[in-house]
């Protein structure tokens, strides 16, 4: 909202600089965007009048002219071309500093000297013409050497551009941010004078003889009034009405509309003032629209009103303003129609000033997006008490022009039935204390609300007697008890000062932390990390296509109204974004990286038993789940990558009895991102309940390839995949730690037994590996594959796996009997469990 | 293959040639046969050169014929190439079976360089550390929510004005407009105070980070998936006072000593009184720069005393409790700290970006 110093001023005796004011309206929650200075950088600038003006010799884009400035004459050059020798136009001279800072200086230019400039109404941010000079009529203080000022009737004045509080609709007009202004700087507020010079409008007949209303609608409209002039000439606003509009941002139009305008912005009560001759019936129907009933209005857009949208909560109510004989001429609160529109043949005007309910108002308004100046404030709640007043300041603005002939009539027309009355609510000193932390007596409390119109009464030396509040209707923010306190605490506070109010750093006895799985979490990434990854932040929301690519079947979470329509589903996977991730990369030459991510991915809610998505609180009806994917792209990455990856990132976490499943099938999440012959589960619990902790393996070379992440030579490339629910992980319950009571080092020497089998290709090493881990017990230090081999020497279907195995004993050096023994038994055991035998 | 004899007719050859294209074992035998069947010397071409010789109204018809087959035959090929090329696939696929339980030392190759947390990951942990130090605990909450946490339990009931102070992607699931994409981390303060309240346990003290998400076009300044932390104390005796404090305290523990905090009336449905909070400007430390509009002071998020509205709506007497919320961004932290000029960048997943973190 644009609010002009000089227009508060009309409210209060302001003075202080623009930035104190500004400093303290922010200070009041009134935040001020931005303050400009109205006519800075205009003062040097002078009236002139054309004398000649002629080529300039080997210039083609400017002239040579010359200008009477009232006390002599100067050369200028120009590159306009859209005035005439006697026209007048502005004149910078040398040493002027336009607006913006701009300095004037004598400049030559193809060999004539330039003494200053004649300037365009955008130079002169007086407008945004920049086709050519400001061109200004003759008048009698429009003469050569005239100061512009002057010469326009400027004066120079201050905008602040403050931004108002939703719930602040009596701060949305000059007159509350005035009253706020003055509360704080303890000036006194009053109403403006009646305008110069005042007159009053004729009284004419009685009201009801010249215009008819009915309300139908008095649920959604509680209060509606109207009056009549008859008479009336349309013409321009007088200039200082004018000028103040177009300061505050609004374009004038004629005297009967802008006034209208004039009334909202000074009081925030909106009014649409009709022509009553061409409203059939002679006067108004306030009513419910129809259901789909049409109305075109002033915009020339038709829209269909009186069925609900699909917001929710909206009832699909709409309050209509129709002629007397029911066609509808607006959308009550929000727009007119184009039939009954102001101009200058108009005569005879009914005017509107009315109260709708504020929720009505915002449900039509957010279902036909469409908001108005109007209905912005109505949907607020503007002031029911407020409506005489705005009538009356309206035809005190309409008599400086409407003409001899204006009457008004006798009298208005008032529905009225259930509108707010001011809200009274005990307040009690101590609880605005404890809620703000001061110890304010009950009369500072009184002293403080006064000036903001809230009166409060039986101040006492107990702060716990409660006062005696009466809210004012122009403060529908402020709510009843018991809600209420804390509003009117806000309002002490904002009054009092919010710089003002005392600091305390609180304590308390219990100890902060971050949970198991926070810890957990972070120590998940940095493993990875460690391990070379660096952590990406990938879209949430992706195609169908995507969804698709990361083997992820209908239906998914969909979202309703998406920023980009292709990009409507909450991810599946995490594989998409980080393959995408990884091709950016590429493309910019950032090869070999490996990359992760921590976040979650969604699935619709499992239905239930009457096959309905679950239909108790909408959390179970998505199923969300915090994952962490990797993907391991250097040079030398592929499956076995993401199997180390995966072991380093198991024994960080000490988890114990997780092993790797192959040839399961599909399981969850798995579906077509990775090889079918290069993937494992990862999964814990015993064999007949095992849990899933997720997926490994290597990116389908298909999918690699459709995001573009090839080798160099356009050659599909090797790419690690790790990808674990991050809750399942975490989870202690689920998947199991290994014990934290520290085990003894053996203090005697360890022996190492060397074993290769030759073993069937349908036989998992990791089984192989489980046995002998088994078989060693608990002599057994620890055992590793460390070679595998498969070639000419081994038959088809096999292979050589050869192990080491490290014994060590807490009693003593094991003797050569005692590893004989192991060694024995674990041949003939995985013999016979595996079909494998040792190799010669 | 072909006899291409004066004998064949186009039955026939579309038969045979039907027959092959079924029998065909490998994409490369097709790619031959279809050379064969429709290449510049088979059957077809030669059927196609005869009409030449054809009067106008044979022409037509055999014209009309010789199409039909062609766009058949290559259908048919079409379809078996998709079935040949799967099989084949699936084929190459399996000869590269690999049992990764093969797994042995060494076949994790070592990484050129450590990685680098996500910038953003770095300031919400230092932010989280911050308040644990200050006696937070920290708190999480689901990203998809109901109306009534994101909205109605917050004092925004359906309708309101205020909800246009969050462009809210809502969700394709049960009645219109009734679960959304959360547009902060509130609805978590619910969830702990209905939980605080279920089970006896009040006080809380808890901050909440987590990811937002609003329906509003990516621009240097804004992301529609971005990051928030709020802050929610309920205790007894809690007041405006302790609010200015912990946000003071916060802003010299993370900020630095030399930046201070100031607070300004703004409004908020979920709390009453209402505050914006500003810190110094960590461009210019107070000076006035371009950053700040010469002000001095940047505006980092909102805070206030809990609504009584909000109590009503989880059952907590705000006679005996009292408490404050606060809560900003954390990408814009992360911004601010770094002087990162594009927020966009934090979503490009640049390595050179990510790397200097």
């Amino acid at each position: 909202m644009r609010v002009p110093l000089s227009w508060l001023r009309d409210f209060a005796p302001f003075d202080g600089t623009p930035s104190e004011l500004a400093a303290t309206l922010d200070d009041l929650g009134l935040v001020v965007e931005a303050v400009e200075m109205i006519g800075e950088g205009l003062e040097d600038v002078v009236v002139s009048r054309v004398l000649e003006i002629t080529a300039i010799e080997g210039a083609d884009k400017i002239r040579r002219v010359l200008v009477d400035h009232g006390d002599g004459t100067v050369e200028v050059a120009c590159g306009a071309n859209n005035f005439a020798v006697g026209d007048l136009v502005p004149l910078a001279p040398v040493g002027a500093v336009l607006p913006g800072g701009f300095t004037i200086g004598q400049r030559k230019m193809r060999g004539m000297v330039s003494n200053g400039m004649l300037c365009s109404g955008r130079e002169l941010e007086l407008s945004d013409d920049h086709g050519g000079l400001l061109i200004l009529e003759e008048g009698p203080t429009v003469v050569p050497g005239a100061p512009l000022m002057t010469a326009l009737g400027l004066t120079r004045d201050v905008v602040f551009d403050v931004t108002v509080e939703a719930n602040r609709p009596d701060a949305w007009c000059i007159a509350g941010v005035a009253r706020d202004l003055a509360a704080r700087l303890g000036l006194p507020f009053s109403e403006p004078a009646p305008v110069e010079p005042a007159s009053s409008l004729r009284a004419g007949r009685p009201v009801d003889e010249v215009i008819s209303v009915r309300v139908e609608d008095s649920e959604l409209c509680p209060r509606f009034a109207a009056w009549a002039v008859e008479g009336v000439r349309v013409t321009d606003s007088p200039e200082w009405l004018a000028r103040r509009l177009t300061l505050a941002g609004m374009r004038p139009i004629n005297n009967v509309v802008d006034a209208s305008n004039y009334v909202m912005l000074e009081w925030g009560q909106p009014s649409h003032p009709y022509d009553l001759d061409r409203l059939p019936g002679g006067g108004l129907l306030v009513r419910r629209a129809g259901a789909g009933e049409t109305i075109t209005t002033l915009d020339g857009v038709t829209r269909t009103l009186g069925r609900p949208g699909p917001g929710l909560g909206d009832t699909g109510q709409d309050c209509l303003i129709a002629d007397a004989e029911g066609t509808g001429v607006g959308i009550a609160g929000i727009m007119g129609g184009a039939s009954s529109q102001i101009d200058e043949s108009t005569t005879r005007v009914l005017l509107e000033v009315a109260y709708f309910v504020p929720m009505a108002i915002a449900r039509t308004s957010k279902r036909l997006v469409l908001r108005t100046e109007a209905s912005a404030r109505f949907e607020r709640g503007c002031d029911p008490s407020g409506i005489d007043r705005a009538a009356e300041r309206f035809f005190e603005l309409l008599s400086l022009t409407a003409g001899e002939e204006c009457v008004l009539a006798t009298g208005k027309v008032d529905h009225r039935r259930d509108v707010p009355e001011p809200v009274r609510l005990p307040v009690r000193t101590s609880q605005i204390n404890a809620l703000l932390g001061t110890g304010f007596g009950s009369d500072e409390v009184v002293e403080l609300l006064a000036p903001l119109g809230i009166v409060a009464d039986g101040a006492s030396d107990d702060p716990t007697v409660p006062l005696e509040v009466t809210v004012p209707t122009y403060r529908p923010d402020i709510r009843p008890a018991p809600m209420g306190e804390a509003d009117i605490a806000e309002e002490v506070a904002r009054t009092y000062g919010y710089s003002r109010l005392p600091r305390r750093s609180p304590s308390w006895p219990q100890p902060g932390r971050l949970s198991a799985r926070q810890r957990d979490r972070r120590f998940v990434k940095e493993v990875l990390a460690g391990l070379g990854a660096s952590e990406a932040w990938t879209p949430a929301f992706v195609t169908d296509a995507d969804q698709m690519s990361a083997g992820v079947a209908p239906p998914y979470v969909a979202v309703a109204n998406p920023l980009v329509e292709a990009e409507r589903y909450l991810r599946a996977s995490m594989a998409p974004g980080l393959l995408r991730a990884l091709a950016y990369n590429l493309e910019r030459r950032q090869g070999a990286l490996r990359f992760f991510e921590v976040g979650k991915v969604f699935a619709p809610g499992v239905p239930d038993a009457d096959g309905d998505p679950v239909a108790s609180e909408g959390v179970d009806r998505v199923i969300e789940t915090e994952r962490v994917s990797m993907i391991l792209a250097g040079d030398e990455d592929d499956a076995f990558a993401a199997v180390g990856a995966w072991q380093t990132l198991a024994d960080a976490l000490r988890l114990d009895d997780v092993r790797l499943v192959q040839n399961a099938g599909d399981g969850p999440c798995e579906g077509e991102v990775l090889h079918p012959h290069r993937k494992a589960i990862v999964v814990t619990g015993p064999e007949d309940a095992t849990t899933v902790v997720g997926v490994l393996g290597e990116i389908h070379p298909a999918l690699a390839q459709s995001f573009g992440v090839v080798a160099p030579d356009g050659r599909p490339r090797s790419l690690g995949w790790l990808d674990l629910d991050l809750g399942v992980l975490l989870d202690h319950d689920q998947v199991a730690r290994r014990t934290v009571e520290a085990r003894p080092v053996s203090r005697f020497p360890s022996s190492d037994i060397d074993l290769a089998f030759v073993v069937p290709e349908s036989v998992a090493a990791g089984d192989v590996l489980d046995t002998l881990r088994t078989l060693g017990g608990d002599l057994l230090e620890s055992v590793t594959l460390f070679d595998v081999f498969r070639g000419a020497s081994m038959a088809e279907g096999e292979r050589s796996l050869a192990f080491r195995l490290r014994f060590c004993s807490q009693e003593g050096t094991l003797t050569d009997e005692e590893i004989a023994g192991q060694r024995t038994v674990c041949i003939d055991e995985v013999g016979r469990r595996h079909g494998a035998r040792l190799r010669q | 293959m072909w006899a291409v004899s004066e004998t064949l007719d186009l039955e026939s050859f579309r038969a045979e040639a039907r027959q092959s294209i079924a029998a065909a074992t490998s994409t490369e035998g097709l790619r031959e046969l279809a050379t064969a069947l429709m290449g510049k010397r088979s059957p077809l071409a030669l059927f196609s050169r005869q009409l030449g010789t054809l009067g106008e109204a044979e022409r037509k018809v055999l014209g009309q014929t010789l199409h039909a087959v062609r766009t058949e035959l290559e259908s048919e090929l079409d379809e078996r190439r998709t079935v040949l090329a799967e099989a084949e696939l699936a084929a190459e696929l399996e000869s590269g079976k690999l049992d990764l339980t093969e797994f042995r030392p060494g076949m994790l190759p070592s990484p050129q360089g450590r990685g680098h947390l996500h910038v953003v990951t770095q300031t919400r942990d230092e932010l989280e550390d911050v308040f644990v130090a200050m006696g937070f605990t920290v708190a999480e909450g689901p990203e998809v929510e109901t109306d009534w946490y994101n909205f109605g339990a917050l004092n925004i009931p359906p309708a309101h004005p205020a909800r246009g102070m969050w462009d809210t992607f809502y969700l394709e699931v049960g009645e219109s407009e009734s679960t959304l994409l959360r547009t902060h981390t509130s609805p978590v303060q619910i969830h702990q105070m209905e939980v605080a309240v279920a089970t006896g346990t009040l006080p809380l003290h808890a901050v909440m980070p987590g990811r937002c998400y609003r329906r509003d076009t990516p621009d240097a300044r804004h992301l529609a998936v971005f990051h928030q932390i709020e802050g929610l104390v309920v205790d007894r005796g809690i007041t405006f006072a302790d609010l200015a404090g912990t946000i003071e305290a916060f802003t010299a523990a993370y900020f630095g000593p030399d930046i201070h905090s100031r607070l300004r009336p703004a409004y908020f449905p979920f709390t009453e009184p209402s505050a914006e909070f500003e810190i110094t400007c960590t461009i210019c430390h107070g000076q006035g720069c371009r950053t700040c509009s010469q002000t001095g002071w940047i505006e980092l998020g909102g805070c206030g005393m809990v609504d009584p509205a909000v109590f009503a709506a989880v059952g907590i007497d705000p006679d005996e409790w009292t408490g404050f919320a606060f809560g900003f961004g954390i990408d814009r932290c992360a911004q601010m700290r770094h002087q990162i000029s594009d927020m966009r960048a934090l979503i490009e997943n640049d390595v050179r970006f990510l790397r200097q973190f």
